[in-house]
């Protein structure tokens, strides 16, 4: 069992024109297993606590924790932080030229792993996730992200995700820009790595379409910097029907 | 002050030609007042393959094929009373690669050297350049036709050398010129590599890698002259830079005269930044006389390595050191991939991860 647990975390991005509060105190605690989607409005800062928690150099702890199994994660550099079990999947992930996929994927998997997969099973094993995500064998030469379409950026974040096997994994609006048939092929994906690691994930959506095939256990509103409502997965059908307009204030 | 008599001025810095090179730090080489000594420092490596002799003759014997404009390239010729002379005999295939290697201490010194491959030879010459040297440098190759040659000079100075060269290629009748370039060491490397060709159906291909760091300044100056019609050139240079005042200079001229109808050229300059204070320039330059070309493009981009890549492959476990690396080999491993040789590739990658691990210090 793994536990992440955030609490009263307080964040600044960091700005040419000085520092502006983003976040204003979120508790969130994830378990291994458990599936929290974090719903809200574009602007709320959904994406600053996901970019937060994985170490980006951009925003500013003002205050709080972040622990994850008992250690504390924001003492941890940015490789640290995905050595001890955390993965963020991008909403938009940068391209890297003249990396190619299969070589990012090896060197990624030996930082994780402590040491170099073994060549013959793991030619195999990658195949086999490429596949199953429905991602064409060319694609381990090209250059990491280099002309990828948006559906194909995401297939890549989750088969990164398959691959090096996090803990907690946190899904930054992985559903944004995906047709419904890539939906799917990326949702199926979560799913997988749920069932057979068990694993915590936070689901950063604006929409609540991706919870049709990533079935949350928990639903948190986020609203101007911080959790505002929480409830089970009809909390979500309440925002469908509804919308964020009664937690955006003036 | 036992001043040469010479007709090539001392360049000042405003030249067209010498605007980006630090002229105080070239050991006089370029400079008419400052005696340096003819000197023959290259020597064979290896065992030479069968069919391929390395003489040391008399510079008369061996006058200058082509004119060049260079200062330092006229100031060689004057002074080298001696020049080495690599001979690829016609037909010979060499299997092995001809290994030429070259020391140079701390005196300033001049060196000629002729390469010259016969008709329909093959082979694969390397030309290695190691220590503290301050060296002025002609190497003419001499392609008979049919004649295939590759050639690999390697840059791999101490951080206080100053290499100024010439490598100027006369490509005649369908032979093939390949040229790896490559640049990672010393204080001053300025080398102009220069085509021409004197027959229809040849092909050079050029290409070069070069890594600065913190106080370098690597400068490739490359002209190929489209003197004759049906012939073929790319050239393909690539560059990363990391460190405070490390700079880049890529010329890439391309001259197609009038007549030399069915040309068919392209180059391309590609620079990686991967700190701030370090600083590439890429000219690219392309004079057509004539409208009967199968093409001529060129293309000069220079990219950051930034902090969201870095964060990006962190993100995913990686230390920073060890991405910085994987993007820098990516980045060289089109070019360093053609060597077709292990040995050399694996060489040149330690070479630069040796420099990259040492910037800023």
């Amino acid at each position: 069992m793994n536990v992440l647990e955030i609490k009263n975390l307080q964040v600044s991005v960091v700005t040419d024109a000085g520092n502006k509060e983003i976040l204003r105190g979120v508790d969130l605690t994830i378990k291994s297993g458990e599936t929290h989607a974090i719903m809200g409005p574009n602007g709320s800062g959904k994406s600053t606590l996901a970019y937060s928690i994985a170490g980006h150099p951009k925003y500013l702890i003002t205050g709080g924790s972040v622990l994850l199994d008992g250690a504390d994660v924001l003492e941890m550099s940015v490789d640290e932080r995905a050595k001890a079990g955390l993965f963020l999947a991008m909403q938009y992930p940068v391209e890297v030229p003249g990396v190619s996929v299969s070589n990012f994927l090896r060197t990624a998997v030996t930082a994780i792993r402590g040491e170099a997969p073994k060549l013959r099973t793991w030619v195999g094993e990658v195949k086999e996730v490429m596949a199953s995500l429905n991602i064409d064998g060319a694609f381990s030469e090209r250059n990491v992200n280099e002309g990828f379409s948006g559906g194909e950026k995401k297939r890549h974040e989750i088969l990164q995700m398959e691959l090096l096997k996090p803990k907690i994994a946190i899904l930054d609006e992985t559903d944004s820009g995906l047709d419904v048939d890539a939906l799917r092929i990326v949702s199926e994906g979560v799913n997988r790595v749920k069932a057979n690691s068990n694993l915590g994930v936070m689901l950063i959506t604006h929409y609540t379409r991706i919870l049709r095939y990533i079935k949350p256990d928990f639903v948190h509103v986020f609203a101007n910097g911080k959790i505002v409502e929480e409830g089970g997965p009809e909390l979500a059908d309440k925002l469908e029907e509804k919308g964020y307009a009664e937690y955006i204030t003036a | 002050m036992g001043a040469l008599t010479t007709n090539y001025l001392t360049p000042t810095g405003r030249e067209e030609a010498w605007r980006f090179t630090p002229l105080k730090r070239l050991a006089g080489l370029h400079d008419s007042s400052v005696n340096v000594a003819g000197h023959i420092s290259i020597s064979s490596k290896t065992e030479l393959p069968q069919g391929v002799s390395l003489k040391v003759s008399s510079s008369a014997d061996f006058p200058a094929s082509y004119t060049s404009n260079d200062v330092v390239t006229n100031r060689i010729r004057q002074t080298a009373k001696q020049v080495s002379v690599l001979t690829i005999a016609d037909d010979c295939e060499a299997s092995e690669s001809i290994y030429l290697s070259r020391t140079c201490s701390t005196e300033p010194e001049f060196s000629r050297v002729v390469i010259q491959a016969g008709v329909n030879s093959k082979s694969t010459v390397v030309v290695e350049n190691t220590g503290t040297g301050q060296l002025g440098e002609e190497i003419e190759i001499n392609l008979a036709p049919g004649a295939r040659l590759d050639l690999i000079s390697l840059q791999e100075w101490d951080k206080s050398a100053v290499h100024i060269a010439q490598h100027h290629a006369i490509l005649s009748k369908d032979s093939q010129f390949t040229s790896y370039v490559v640049s990672v060491g010393g204080s001053v490397v300025r080398i102009s590599p220069t085509v021409e060709f004197t027959g229809p159906g040849a092909f050079a291909d050029l290409y070069g890698v070069y890594f600065a760091t913190d106080g370098q300044h690597l400068e490739h100056r490359i002209h190929v002259d489209h003197n004759v019609a049906n012939a073929k050139s790319r050239v393909t240079y690539k560059g990363a830079l990391a460190g405070k005042q490390a700079h880049t200079v890529w010329i890439g001229d391309v001259y197609i005269h009038k007549g030399a109808d069915g040309t068919d050229t392209y180059e391309l300059n590609r620079n990686l930044l991967l700190t701030d204070g370090a600083r590439a320039d890429s000219v690219p330059n392309l004079e057509i006389e004539t409208s009967e070309i199968v093409g001529a493009g060129h293309a000069s981009t220079t990219g950051r390595f930034d902090d969201e890549q870095l964060f990006y492959l962190q993100s995913r476990g990686i230390p920073a050191e060890v991405a910085r690396r994987l993007v820098i080999r990516g980045f060289f491993a089109e070019i360093v991939n053609k060597f077709k040789n292990a040995d050399l590739e694996e060489q040149l990658m330690a070479r630069i991860d040796e420099e990259l691990s040492k910037v800023g210090q």
